[in-house]
């Protein structure tokens, strides 16, 4: 109930706010100029696929522990959330990369370690679209759930893993306190899109398990429905 | 005001993705709600037993 009434107006009004603090509510970056701006919706969409990526990891080693399709439909709707917001930090990235390295796309390594992890990822989707629907899917695709979240501290540590001088993301960013509220607001209107999203998804993916086990009734009158 | 539309760009790309992500979830949620309903109903069909004929 939470989900269909409450926590789409959070949605929207957090989105209405941080829409407000980015566009009017900022200044504009004195270096970067405008084009900085994106960056508040950017890192958020970044920290949010790491978030789905981690419910990837946790939800596929509770489906090996325990083998309830709970955990393997959370590992499902947050693989296809990472993806989601990896596309969009992929997309946004390289429009702010352009105006201010002067390229769209450099293979440096925090840009490269992210396109590896994105492929990860959309390879796990691939695996539980085009798999049959039977418990060996849901096994091979929680091993590459837990083998391709070893990725992810790579990307975040990736600016101080590899020397300054192989990359062109900062390694701090000193923010104005204008700038921090911006980018804390964008923050809780990202997370909350991100929680409803993974409600809605996870509703659907207990309507598609209720289809199949209807199906498999149907076929063997035996077998049970849950 | 420059590079004003690499800002546009990525704004309008992330209203757009988040846009056609969401509306594929509606058409989804549709499209399992009417399946259910008819595989619910088919079930119950066929676990009543057949009517008497006088």
């Amino acid at each position: 109930m939470i989900a269909r009434m409450l926590l789409p107006s959070l949605v929207f009004a957090s989105m209405c706010a941080a829409l407000y603090a980015v566009f009017i509510y900022v200044p504009t970056e004195k270096e970067m100029g405008v084009v900085q701006r994106i960056f508040y919706f950017h890192v958020p969409a970044a920290i949010s696929a790491f978030i789905a990526f981690f419910l990837v990891f946790v939800g596929s080693i509770q489906y090996l522990r325990t083998r309830t399709e709970l955990w393997d439909r959370l590992a499902r709707c947050a693989a296809e959330l990472g993806v989601l917001f990896s596309v969009i930090v992929l997309v946004t990235g390289p429009l702010w990369a352009r105006p201010i390295w002067g390229v769209y796309w450099h293979w440096e390594p925090r840009l490269t370690s992210m396109l590896i992890l994105f492929t990860i990822y959309l390879a796990y989707l691939m695996v539980r679209s085009y798999g049959q629907p039977t418990p060996q899917t849901q096994r091979f695709a929680a091993v590459l759930g837990i083998l391709g979240f070893v990725n992810v501290p790579l990307v975040y540590y990736s600016v101080h893993l590899w020397s300054p001088e192989q990359q062109l993301h900062p390694r701090n960013v000193a923010l104005q306190p204008e700038m921090q509220l911006t980018l804390y607001i964008c923050f809780a209107a990202i997370f909350l899109l991100f929680w409803y999203l993974l409600c809605r998804c996870l509703r659907l993916e207990r309507i598609a398990d209720e289809i199949t086990a209807l199906r498999r009734h149907r076929t063997m009158p035996g077998a049970s429905t849950n | 005001m420059e590079n004003l539309q690499y800002l546009f760009a990525a704004y309008t790309a992330i209203w757009v993705i988040l846009f056609l992500y969401i509306s594929r979830l509606h058409r989804r949620e549709r499209f399992l709600a009417s399946e259910l309903e008819a595989l619910r109903a088919e079930t119950t069909a066929t676990a009543q037993p057949p009517a008497e004929t006088a």
